[in-house]
């Protein structure tokens, strides 16, 4: 590999910082639309593993990457677990909207 | 530098697709935009020499995101006549995308040849060794010394997978045609299922 045009890890990082901000963002822009508040935890997950990989070339080290993995095995199983809890919401509800919920509340 | 070109066309089509992400008023929408940015973060991660994460983002998270996208439409009442209406106002937008996307795909493939993007150290280490290909390297290390976070991996999608089982089953209702008693099952005994009949000759058997 070649060094290209003068990009770092700087542009990396910077990408991944904005798609964080981006993902945060969206959580209390959507506040009452759960998939979309879903979509969000997605995109943040996406900005730790850019960084992952993005630290794992920088520094030249692999482990990087196999963490990576990791980050991508949790979202899927968040993902799961997310949408059975969604879906059992709907079933007892008829709804998704989820500024409501407070059944739990103290 | 085809490099420089295909990564500030991927960093700047996910992040653009992230804000559609969060601003869609429709849901599929927000699904699909997001499958856009994850095609292109795989770019990114193409570029800097990630490529079995970069594959395993497109199969994991597409596939993933394409159940996400079934849910959508499954729970929400979503009036596709009206979808099909704003057709001809959505043909710029998707031939935009199109195009892009398919521009991307000829740059990747032209940027990863060139060598992709090198923002390692300066004494020269690479993440990925000479003369090994990223997976490889990649099973190496996961199979040896991090094996056990492998396997790590493995529990949770298990639990999750369990989780998501129970969370959504519903037992069927009392008394329908198919349900399966399991005690009853476990308590059949041979004796009582089976007898030894020793017929004569020419005659059938009374049960």
């Amino acid at each position: 590999m070649i060094s290209a045009g003068g990009i770092g890890i700087e542009h990396y990082l910077t990408v991944g910082a904005i798609l964080f901000v981006l993902g945060v963002l969206g959580i209390f822009l959507n506040r009452k639309n759960v998939i979309v508040i879903l979509m969000a935890i997605e995109l943040i997950l996406l900005a730790v593993n850019i960084n992952l990989v993005a630290f794992s070339a920088f520094m030249g080290d692999l482990v990087g990457q196999v963490f990576a993995m990791l980050v991508l095995t949790v979202a899927a199983a968040e993902a799961a677990i997310g949408l059975a809890i969604l879906f059992i919401y709907f079933r007892g509800h008829g709804t998704i909207a989820v500024d409501d919920v407070n059944r739990m509340k103290g | 530098m085809i490099q420089v070109l295909a990564f500030y066309l991927f960093a700047a089509v996910t992040i653009a697709s992230a804000v559609f992400v969060i601003l869609s008023r429709n849901p599929v929408h927000s699904v699909l935009w997001l499958i856009l940015a994850f095609f292109n973060a795989a770019g990114l991660m193409v570029l800097v020499g990630a490529e079995f994460i970069a594959m395993l983002l497109v199969i994991v998270y597409v596939g993933a995101v394409a159940v996400l996208f079934l849910f959508v439409v499954m729970m929400l009442d979503i009036d596709f006549a009206s979808m099909r209406a704003g057709f001809i106002r959505n043909l710029p937008l998707g031939v935009a995308v199109a195009v892009i996307l398919l521009a991307e795909l000829l740059l990747v493939v032209g940027a990863y040849g060139a060598g992709g993007i090198d923002i390692g150290t300066t004494d020269g280490s690479r993440a990925t060794p000479l003369g090994l290909s990223n997976i490889e390297a990649l099973g190496a290390l996961l199979y040896s010394d991090y094996i056990l976070l492998f396997e790590i991996a493995g529990i949770i999608l298990l639990v999750a997978m369990i989780g998501a089982i129970v969370l959504t089953f519903q037992p069927p209702k009392p008394g329908a045609r198919g349900r399966q008693n399991v005690g009853k099952q476990i308590a059949r005994r041979p004796e009582e299922a089976t007898v030894m009949k020793n017929p004569e000759y020419g005659k059938g058997v009374e049960l």
